[in-house]
């Protein structure tokens, strides 16, 4: 590598060519090219295998442990795994041993599983054969063997073993078919085309002949970018010259379609082909629910921290006296008592932190992480979000974010494909300011709305006629538009006008579709594409064909397209179709106040529309252009800006021809989910890169702004009129004026009706007031700009370019209140914007899988949104929320009477409960009903959330994981533990209560108060529960079964692999004492009354709207139900 | 105790999202099982704590706990219970002199009498204990400071004991049997009861040495080694007396059934109490026949033969005798408890109920209105 760069810099210099950031020089064939041209330098290019795994046999197991160890919670339970083996610890090193040996082993086996997956991947990939050229035959070889240069043989449906510049193929004409369905979904056959000068190289040996070279740019991930050269050298004349550019790139990983076989060579291998560029993962997301999570695990640490601070303290106090630092039936050995007592203090510190380390429990990670991954297949199981046409569900990208699902506060969404169908239905067209309108569609509605306007039949003159003939030729002819035809059985190709059964139009725009086929109602059909010339079936049945010149191809920024064609008759024409805001200023001629006024009265009714303009061109004429083109083409650098000039150029002084129209339909059931999304107390924002009365109409007929809407508008041509300045702050003062008036009318109960707002900004405007602050002022208005928006309850931003939509998101993301936002899209143009915003929601839409790929979480169509967030959404953020208070909650009832333990033990770090039960209590103990809680649980049944979308406001702004709850947690946690400890306690107190008269010890005290302990906190969560299956039933009974089988079996044996027996009977001796059930009992019912107590007083006094429909529910169906409810209550009482 | 109702949720997946006739064979294999778990429809019981649900609970616990809780109060004050503290700390009381004069190496035993009255008779068995207060039996180093396989008879703990139990592993170089601190300060103060006739004999009092270990410790978790014969002394060959005890672990009983390892007060002393001021059991009176009381009214003697020091560490010793009931010895903590919380659940109950009528009907009408 260094070579070529020092290669590029000399001949930067020398020859003064172009600007090369980095190139790379591949001799086709190896072969070196002719003396005297350029010095052969080979270069080293990777070979061509492509490695996606992480480890290799060898390092995977120090790999993975370094991986796993570098996240903080894994590290801090090492660390107390090391200082449980170095220092004399009160438990065992096994207590905090199994657990993380059994979390390490649990995620090295599914990573060690995926990575085997991957090598398995890899190699099936690496080993498949390629077909390569080499002195004139075809060799076998492996794919990983392959190296850039090679000429590769690639047949028909086979994939491209590595990034290739097309050679030649089997056709005539230099093309070949690809799909890059693999790459970015598109299922569309796209055409790639051979460099001319080598097109025709049909055998194995004429490819061998060919001496080349190809100058290209490094690999860079882009799909659709490529830059390149290739000299061609015949004989010993001066190399020929052809540019390269994303239409000679074979991709890896596409197939290659209705051509027999192409010759192409290797540019880009293995790791460094655009497909293996493009595997780098995105950035991790976090929810906020991780965030509180965290925070309350900063709190506890801190709480362990004092903890073992207090208690050293404490005994270095209480220690002072020698008679109880080392009474005489209790010696310390020699070696203790040698320490220094600053070492002793720091080890007795430790073993306190030891301890107490189970307030931090290693299973909640675990079973967070659990949780959400199999909560997320809910997602993809659910059959309401399963679309019959797709033929899918919903995908689950990243299972990080369920519960952010839960807390969407605002929802960008594109509108084209996403809100509407994007499949396009051609509506009608204008000439010249006559409508038509093909039959096929006309109803009654359009026929009334158009009325006085010519009708196709009514024929507008014999000027007029040619005009209109003209109009649908350049509409059969400006497009990009591939027929796909299927073949019968018999081989025998079927034609267009044949039947639609076996043939229809592929292209990446349904835009073009429509109008082809819209068309074709109207008499003209496209028929093909065949040896450059296009054929279109007249009316009359006759087929016309023109030559295709050139493509002008569409791109956003230009936002039109255009072809020269010459017809059989000779005539040179250029058509152009696009925008109206972009042909209108380059049109000199032709109706165009008519066009205009039906072009915006179309779009008023939310069509989208295209205008058409054409120009006849001169044989002069169309050789400038050839040349202009050309030499932009060549260009290595700056191609798109050149090229760009250059259509500029060409694309100028049209004749307006007409108008077309297509209905982009809405999707199904998008009002109603816009709907219920606000009615959720979400934000709606449609971002959308349509014109703005096209995206207004379709904001009214998706119901997000409705009639009552005030529209505030922030558009060019607003801010033409007056300054952006004035505009921003007049907007910002009514807004303003309404929200104060609104905070008075929230005091006196009136706000039910307040009136809301709606925004339109374009994106000229937007970039004018996001542009960086050049002076003081411009800083304002970003405020001022979120200030409105805050206040608005649904904004539509149009004419934006992706990555404005990404700016929008950040900018609100940005925004002081930090709200969660979601982006909902289904093209490439809203990735940038799905990865932005905290979730991203893809459509699999028409457009590809860019954005389905791309996205946290896919959903068929636009109305599942709805049953995303309202159902999903709200069920997985209670359920986490449930989840993390839990956890919190249980270890802190289970570690503080170890801690109040210590104040009778003198300080000596004597563990309460015995290891087995320190061990298992967070993994098999109380691990499996919370789990399964926070998989089935729901507060509500899914049918009201659905219909009323208001609870979710219930838990906006996280405010199940709010401060205030979380001491509320842990303060019942203390309380608990209070009461277990000293339940205990004083049951013990200086007696027996056994009926025998004998005495009880320490560890059936302990065992007492863990009994107690995982009895409450198992029936503390079964009082959460509102949601009782069967397996809930199995779970919860079945874990305190367990517990007490465990104990049973634990104390019933003396187990010989132990060095203690100090459990032994020690469970069943408890049990044997009709006080212990008493106590644990009474001591159960104390633990559990004040949250009772507390849930019940809420609910009857200060309900929420979710507890409010919780009990309206049961009213209604309490009658029904009171038999059994007394069943129930009699069953308890016998429980 | 929870208001319920049954609610079957019916499988209406299919009643959204037109079902398009285009879902071939290929689209059908991808959709998802439509079973009620996976569409998260399982019939289930959806109980809801509200105030009316929660009241009969309250009522119930409220009625159920106070009866309970007076029952046990009664049999708690039924039991009768006598206590003496004879650690010796006052000049006037008898075991003064013998709590000074302390050294574990004296070979005469120090011996004291304590005199006592009891005012009511013990009818039924009558439970000895003694205890000890300030005691840290439960400190960690104390608590780990035994080896169970020697206490089971395991010879290889035998003759080589855990690291445990240092500094109380070897003694001049012979292993420690029992081994640890626990066993090393084994109490051994003797305690004998004389029942002073009115008529001025003293009558000694029958107290039996077994039983007052578990069950399971005794024939279970304790064993003496098995040697080649029956004596004990042999198989305890090679190994030593604990520091401060006086006799070898095969001394400390004539009853070959209570010796060694197996000897109960060591069982029960190596029981460690949970917090530092305990009880241990140390004999029982038994019932002699129903015509007389077990201790009839009158005074008695507590004669101990004083070995024990706990002045060192401010510690106290007491003799208690105590009847057991069926639940155990005097303790009316569970009796209060019992009554306290059945008493506030049942005003909590009457609270609950006011609520539910003053706000239970308003909420639930204002939901029915809007």
């Amino acid at each position: 590598m260094d070579f070529s760069a020092l290669r590029n810099l000399i001949s930067r210099y020398c020859t003064g060519e172009e600007n090369w950031v980095d190139s790379r020089t591949v001799y086709i064939g190896h072969r070196e090219p002719p003396p005297g041209t350029e010095a052969y330098i080979p270069q080293r290019f990777p070979d061509n295998r492509i490695v996606s795994s992480k480890y290799t046999f060898w390092n995977f197991v120090p790999k993975n442990l370094f991986e796993q160890f570098r996240r903080v919670a894994n590290f801090y339970f090492l660390i107390i795994f090391l200082v449980q083996l170095i220092i004399d610890t009160p438990t065992s090193p096994v207590t905090s041993g199994l657990p993380l040996f059994f979390v390490i082993t649990v995620t090295a086996i599914k990573q060690g599983y995926e990575d085997w997956l991957r090598h398995k991947a890899d190699n099936a990939v690496n080993q498949c054969p390629v077909h390569i050229i080499q002195h004139g035959k075809v060799v076998r070889k492996q794919s990983r063997k392959l190296r850039v240069g090679d000429v590769v043989l690639v047949k028909e449906d086979e994939t491209f073993p590595s990034d290739l510049i097309l050679l030649s193929t089997s056709r005539d004409d230099g093309t070949c078919f690809v799909t890059t369905a693999s790459l970015d979904g598109e299922s569309s056959h796209k055409t790639y085309y051979a460099v001319q000068d080598t097109k025709s190289f049909n055998t194995e040996k004429e490819v061998d002949m060919l001496r080349a070279t190809i100058e290209c740019e490094q690999p860079q991930p882009d799909l659709y970018k490529f830059v390149g050269r290739i000299n061609i050298y015949q004989d010993r004349d001066e190399p020929i010259a052809r540019p390269l550019g994303s239409e000679n790139l074979l991709l890896r990983g596409a197939t290659l379609k209705n051509t027999e076989f192409v010759y192409a060579v290797a540019i880009y291998t293995g790791m460094e082909s655009k497909m293996a560029l493009n595997y780098q993962s995105k950035s991790q997301k976090r929810s906020a629910v991780e965030k509180s999570m965290n925070a309350f695990l900063v709190v506890y640490l801190c709480i362990l921290i004092s903890k073992a601070l207090i208690n050293t303290t404490l005994k270095y106090v209480w220690q002072s006296n020698p008679n109880r630092d080392e009474p005489w039936y209790n010696g310390k050995t020699d070696h203790e008592r040698q320490r220094h007592v600053m070492i002793r203090a720091f080890t007795d510190f430790l073993a306190f932190m030891v301890l107490f380390n189970y307030i931090i429990p290693v299973s909640m990670y675990v079973t967070v992480e659990m949780q959400k991954f199999l909560g997320s297949y809910f997602i993809t199981w659910d059959d309401e979000m399963f679309d019959e046409e797709l033929g899918e569900g919903a995908l689950v990208n990243t299972s990080d974010l369920n519960e952010e699902l839960g807390q969407v506060e605002y929802v960008f969404t594109d509108k084209t494909g996403t809100l509407t169908e994007n499949n396009m239905e051609f509506i009608e067209c204008c000439v010249d300011g006559h409508v038509y309108v093909p039959h096929a569609i006309c109803n009654g509605q359009i026929l009334s709305g158009s009325s006085g306007i010519d009708m196709i039949d009514s024929s507008p003159g014999p000027d007029g006629k040619e005009r209109e003939e003209l109009f649908f030729r350049a509409l059969c002819l400006c497009h990009t538009v591939q027929v796909k035809e299927e073949e019968t059985v018999d081989g025998i190709k079927r034609g267009i006008h044949q039947g639609k059964a076996t043939s229809f139009y592929i292209s990446s725009s349904p835009d073009e579709v429509a109008l082809v086929e819209g068309m074709k109602r109207l008499g003209f059909t496209y028929l093909r594409l065949k040896d450059n010339h296009m054929e279109i079936l007249n009316r009359e049945d006759e087929v016309e064909r023109f030559e295709l010149l050139e493509v002008l191809n569409f791109d956003s920024v230009r936002r039109r397209m255009s072809v020269i064609v010459r017809s059989s008759s000779g005539h040179l024409y250029l058509f152009c179709k696009g925008a109206d805001s972009s042909i209108f200023p380059r049109v000199i001629s032709g109706k165009v106040d008519r066009v205009r006024a039906r072009v915006e009265h179309n779009a008023v009714e939310g069509l989208r529309t295209l205008c058409v303009a054409y120009k006849a061109l001169s044989q002069e004429e169309y050789h400038n252009m050839c040349q202009l083109l050309d030499s932009a083409k060549l260009a290595l650098q700056d191609r798109d800006r050149k090229l760009a000039e250059a259509y500029d150029l060409i694309e100028r002084d049209l004749v307006l021809l007409g108008a077309t129209a297509v209905e982009d339909r809405l999707q199904e059931k998008a009002a109603d989910t816009i709907e219920s999304l606000h009615k959720a107390g979400m934000k709606v924002w449609v971002l959308t890169g349509d014109k703005m009365e096209t995206a207004a109409a379709t904001c009214y007929a998706s119901k997000l702004f409705r009639r009552s809407t005030q529209i505030l508008e922030l558009t060019t041509k607003r801010t033409e009129e007056q300054s952006l300045h004035d505009v921003l702050f007049e907007l910002g003062r009514t807004v303003l004026r309404q929200h104060d008036s609104l905070t008075h009318d929230t005091f006196s109960g009136l706000s039910s009706e307040f009136q809301d707002y709606g925004l339109i900004i374009d994106g000229a405007t937007l970039s004018a007031v996001m542009k960086p602050a050049q002076d003081d002022s411009s800083g304002n208005y970003r405020e001022i700009f979120l200030e409105i928006c805050r206040n608005c309850s649904a904004v539509l931003c149009c004419r934006m370019a992706p990555l404005q939509k990404a700016q929008i998101v950040k900018l609100i993301k940005a925004s002081k209140e930090h709200p969660i936002t979601l982006a909902v899209g289904d093209g490439a143009n809203d990735v940038s914007m799905i990865l932005e915003a905290h979730v991203g929601i893809g459509i699999m839409g028409k457009e590809g899988r860019q954005a389905a790929r791309n996205s946290d979480y896919a959903i068929p169509k636009f109305k599942h949104l709805k049953k995303m967030l309202l159902v999903h959404g709200h069920y997985y953020y209670i359920r986490i929320a449930e989840l993390v208070q839990y956890f919190f909650y249980k270890n802190v009832c289970f570690i503080f009477p170890q801690f109040l333990y210590q104040f009778f033990c003198g300080f000596s770090q004597q563990p309460l409960y015995d290891t087995a039960y320190l061990t298992l209590y967070n993994i098999s103990f109380t691990s499996l009903p919370i789990l399964l809680y926070s998989l089935i649980e729901q507060h509500i049944s899914m049918d009201i959330l659905k219909r009323d979308p208001s609870l979710y406001r219930d838990i906006a702004k996280n405010c199940l994981l709010r401060w205030r709850i979380f001491i509320y947690w842990t303060f019942l946690g203390l309380f608990d533990s209070m009461v277990f400890f000293f339940g205990a306690y004083f049951l013990f107190d200086n007696t027996t209560f056994t009926s025998n008269g004998q005495i009880f010890g320490n560890w059936t005290f302990g065992t007492l108060v863990f009994t107690v302990l995982v009895f409450t906190v198992t029936l503390k969560l079964a009082l959460d529960t509102h949601y009782w299956t069967w397996i809930n039933h199995f779970v919860v009974w079945g874990s305190l079964l367990f517990y007490v089988v465990f104990s049973l079996l634990w104390g019933g044996v003396i187990w010989p692999f132990l060095n203690y027996q100090r459990m032994y009977y020690v469970f069943v001796q408890m049990l044997s004492s009709g006080p212990a059930w008493l106590g644990i009992g009474l001591l159960v019912i104390i633990s559990l009354l004040p949250d009772v107590l507390k849930k019940v007083l809420c609910r009857a006094l200060w309900p929420t709207s979710t507890e409010r429909i919780q009990t309206k529910r049961k009213c209604l169906t309490v009658e029904q139900s009171t038999i059994f409810m007394l069943s129930q209550t009699s069953s308890s009482l016998s429980f | 105790m929870m208001a319920s109702s049954y609610s079957t949720k019916e499988e209406d997946g299919h009643q959204s999202g037109a079902p398009g006739p285009g879902g071939g064979v290929n689209a059908k294999s991808r959709k998802p099982d439509n079973t009620a778990f996976k569409q998260q429809r399982l019939p289930a019981w959806q109980p809801i704590l509200t105030a009316g649900t929660v009241l009969p609970a309250f009522f119930i616990i409220g009625l159920l706990f106070i009866p309970i809780g007076i029952g046990l109060y009664v049999t708690s004050n039924n039991i009768k219970e006598y206590e003496i503290d004879y650690t010796g700390v006052d000049m006037s009381s008898p075991c003064f002199n013998c709590s000074q004069n302390y050294s574990w190496n004296s070979t005469k035993p120090c011996r004291c009498s304590v005199s006592f009255s009891l005012d009511q008779p013990f009818e039924s068995n009558v439970f000895m204990y003694y205890g000890l207060s300030n005691y840290y039996q439960n400190h960690r180093r104390y608590v780990k400071s035994r080896d169970d396989s020697q206490l089971n008879g395991n010879l290889n703990a035998l003759k080589d004991p855990s690291k445990e139990c240092e500094p109380y592993r070897m003694n001049d170089g012979l292993p420690i049997a029992p081994c640890g601190a626990i066993a090393n300060s084994l109490f051994n103060d003797t305690l004998e009861l004389y029942y002073n006739d009115p008529n001025g004999t003293k009558t000694l009092i029958k107290l039996v040495k077994t039983g007052i270990a578990w069950w399971t410790d005794k024939h279970v978790k304790f064993r003496n080694p098995v040697g080649d014969g029956s004596n004990l002394s042999a198989v305890f060959q090679g190994t030593t007396k604990p520091v401060n005890w006086q006799k070898y672990v095969y001394q400390l009983d004539s009853d070959p059934d209570n010796n060694g390892f197996i000897n109960e007060d060591l069982i029960v002393w190596m029981r460690t109490a949970a917090l530092p001021t305990f009880r241990k059991l140390y004999r029982i009176i038994e019932k002699q026949g129903d015509a007389t009381p077990t201790l009839p009214r009158g005074n008695y003697t507590l004669l101990v033969t004083y070995n024990y020091p706990v002045r060192s560490f401010e510690g106290r010793k007491r003799m208690i005798l105590s009847t057991i009931s069926w639940m155990g010895g005097k303790n009316p903590f569970l009796g209060i408890a019992y009554i306290t919380v059945g008493s506030v659940c049942f005003f909590l109950g009457v609270v609950l109920l006011i609520i539910h009528h003053k706000y239970g009907s308003r909420s639930n009408n204002a939901d029915i209105s809007s």
